[in-house]
């Protein structure tokens, strides 16, 4: 029990990405399955990013090295960070032989575009059901699905 | 082939060099431009040349991958595995050649087709959309970086919703057809990249080369490693149209606009297909024990099935389109039989039909999108008659629907030949017979087709007997370029089982 509380990230993962799905396999209404898919997608964001947390890293940033000891772990503690990607102070680096820790940047990078694709998705979704709302007059996919199958009964002539 | 190589010589040292970046970066400047074009045919021309440019260095990198053997870009000069690495190697290379020619020949036969199908003020637009799949498809068969596939697929996906949704001018099911592919297409790229995330929490690197080292290394890695591969397989399985994932395609296939129906049918699933062959047998490897299970329960088992039962569906569809689309989930079921089956001839028979099968399915919906442009028709019954009045459509569709069902000297032949073997070689007899009966049903379901069209007398319209009518030349020209290349096949598969030959043997071994 303590196991899980002590990850609750991944518990709310879980919680998020099922929630998510259900409402899209479980709803018929077309606006409320699209929240649902956005649900699940940003399950998968808190995953990553949770993947990037290394325990007592800093931010990954280059900064100063102006010595204000160490904490408990024996990390360098390093006060107002100062980005000096273009200066020429003694800065660290994180890596072997350093003691300075730096949570892991890629997740976040990959997570940047992922929400992209993600409100590409969207937005594409909603312009989907305005365009079904004006030939269809309504967003119940049952009431979409009746029509279509007299539609098809019918024939195909326009 | 001696006489093929020396082309390269008229090829420029850049492209050979830059190539794999150009592959992309091409389609996708062009799209943005493209969309701005003035509509009619600037847009159209504009994109034409653009796929006839990328099937030339399409072919070149082939070729010149076949001289020097695998290749790696280095993307903004950044090494592997910390940058992005563009790969051409034996697996690919034909899938990229495919792509770049299915997108050129379809182009061809957009022109006529869009004219009729795609409202004036959308045809830019349309086309901006083509170059952007067409980008999306080709850059994640070329990237050698795990989440780059995934940001190419979901390029891809999301021009081809928009591009279905564009049927909406002939069909309105085109609209809740693309929002029902949206819905899943979604959800398999979103299991998709979970399946990578999980991959990078297990190796730590996003190079799928990298991350196959790491993977053997860990021998086959933990239950983390297991777990990605699940939602890596299902996630593909959704987009490749694995048997009962394939709810979206018959839908999407049937109500897209003609082009892009021909399109999707011959690379949208190959491309998944491509990945689920680079997943399976590079970064994973089938000698761990979770892999084999799923070559074994999943693809086969999955595969038998959905050849039995989307056939059998095929066969009571009325819409001549639908009919096709349940027919391409079959013949992803041989691919994944060839497969699962997991050896080397085998694994070269599922991939010699994926090829095949691009082929001979886009000119299949080729010679049915020139149908409805004539007529107007979609419905099988329609067929009456059209052996008399567009007896050079229907030519090509018999010689394509025949390749289908696997008649000699065809390139449905080749394959199906080359899989039942393989199947034997490993002792697979159960499944020689599930192709044999498959085949059966596609006789069924082509032949009564073809039956209408040339023992029944076309129909009375208004009074009048339909006159011949046959297609403008701009689709013709693709439609028998498609059955002429499905015949060569049949004939002369030395080049072609090679190519596929070499791809099995750099993800199984020789022999």
């Amino acid at each position: 029990m303590s196991e899980l509380f002590s990850q609750y990230n991944y518990v709310v993962v879980i919680i998020l990405m099922m929630t998510g799905l259900y409402t899209v396999f479980a709803s018929r209404n077309l606006i409320k399955k699209l929240a649902g898919l956005s649900v699940f997608q940003t399950s998968v964001f808190l995953l990553y990013i949770t993947i990037g947390k290394v325990s007592g890293g800093q931010p990954p940033i280059l900064i100063e090295d102006k010595g204000y000891g160490a904490d408990k772990d024996g990390h360098a503690l390093l006060d107002g960070p100062i980005q000096l990607a273009a200066g020429d102070g003694s800065y660290i680096l994180p890596g072997p032989g350093t003691d300075v820790l730096y949570s892991n940047p890629l997740p976040h990078v990959l997570i940047l575009t992922a929400i992209v694709v993600g409100v590409a998705t969207l937005s594409i979704g909603l312009a989907l059901t305005v365009r079904i709302r004006e030939v269809y007059h309504t967003i119940e996919e049952d009431e979409i699905q009746n029509m279509d199958f007299v539609y098809n009964l019918e024939g195909t002539a326009d | 082939m001696p006489s093929m190589f020396s082309a390269l010589e008229y090829v420029p040292d850049w492209l050979l060099t830059h190539g794999p970046a150009f592959l992309m970066a091409l389609p996708l400047i062009m799209a943005a431009i493209t969309s701005i074009l003035p509509n009619k045919r600037v847009a159209w021309a504009s994109t034409f040349i653009v796929t006839a440019i990328l099937t030339l260095t399409a072919f070149a990198l082939a070729l010149y991958n076949a001289e020097v053997g695998t290749t790696i870009y280095k993307m903004g000069g950044w090494a592997p595995p910390h940058g992005i690495s563009l790969v051409v190697d034996a697996l690919n290379a034909p899938v990229l050649v495919l792509i770049a020619l299915m997108s050129f020949i379809t182009i061809i036969y957009a022109l006529p087709a869009t004219v009729a199908e795609i409202k004036p003020n959308k045809r830019a637009p349309f086309y901006a959309a083509f170059l952007l799949c067409v980008a999306g498809l080709l850059g994640m068969v070329i990237t050698g970086d795990a989440f780059n596939v995934f940001v190419f697929l979901e390029v891809s996906s999301i021009s081809t919703y928009v591009l279905v949704a564009m049927g909406a001018a002939r069909d309105r099911r085109a609209l809740s057809a693309a929002y029902n592919y949206l819905i899943l297409g979604s959800i398999g790229a979103t299991f998709f990249v979970i399946g990578i995330g999980f991959l990078y929490m297990e190796t730590g690197t996003l190079n799928m080369a990298d991350m196959a080292r790491i993977l053997a290394d860990l021998d086959g890695g933990s239950r983390v490693a297991k777990v990605a591969f699940g939602f890596i397989i299902i996630g593909l399985g959704l987009k490749l149209a694995m048997f009962p994932l394939h709810t979206w395609l018959p839908g999407a296939y049937a109500y897209a606009p003609t082009p892009v129906t021909v399109f999707l049918a011959s690379t949208a699933t190959k491309a998944a297909l491509y990945l689920l062959l680079r997943f399976t047998f590079f970064v994973f490897d089938p000698s761990y024990a979770y892999v084999a299970d799923e070559l074994l329960y999943i693809l086969v088992g999955m595969g038998v099935i959905g050849m039995v039962f989307a056939s059998l569906q095929a066969i009571f569809q009325t819409d001549a389109r639908r009919m096709l689309a349940f027919s391409s989930v079959a013949q992803v079921g041989y691919m994944l039989l060839g497969i699962g089956i997991a050896t080397t001839a085998s694994v070269a028979a599922g991939y010699l039909h994926l090829i095949n099968h691009a082929v001979i399915k886009g000119g299949l919906f080729l010679a049915l999108g020139a149908m409805w442009y004539r007529f107007g028709i979609t419905r099988t019954e329609d067929f009456k008659g059209l052996g008399k009045t567009m007896p050079l459509t229907m030519g090509a569709f018999t010689v394509l629907g025949l390749s289908l069902i696997g008649v000699p000297f065809t390139a449905g032949f080749v394959s199906k030949i080359n899989l039942a073997g393989a199947a034997a070689d490993a002792g697979w007899w159960w499944a020689v017979g599930v192709i044999m009966l498959t085949s059966i049903l596609a006789l069924v379901y082509i032949g009564r087709v073809l039956l209408l069209a040339y023992f029944q007398s076309p129909p009375v319209v208004n009074g009048e007997v339909v006159v011949r009518n046959e297609a403008p030349l701009m689709m013709l020209i693709p439609m028998w370029i498609l059955a002429l290349t499905s015949i060569f096949i049949g004939v002369e598969s030395d080049a072609v089982v090679g190519a596929a030959t070499r791809a099995a043997e750099l993800l199984l071994g020789a022999g």
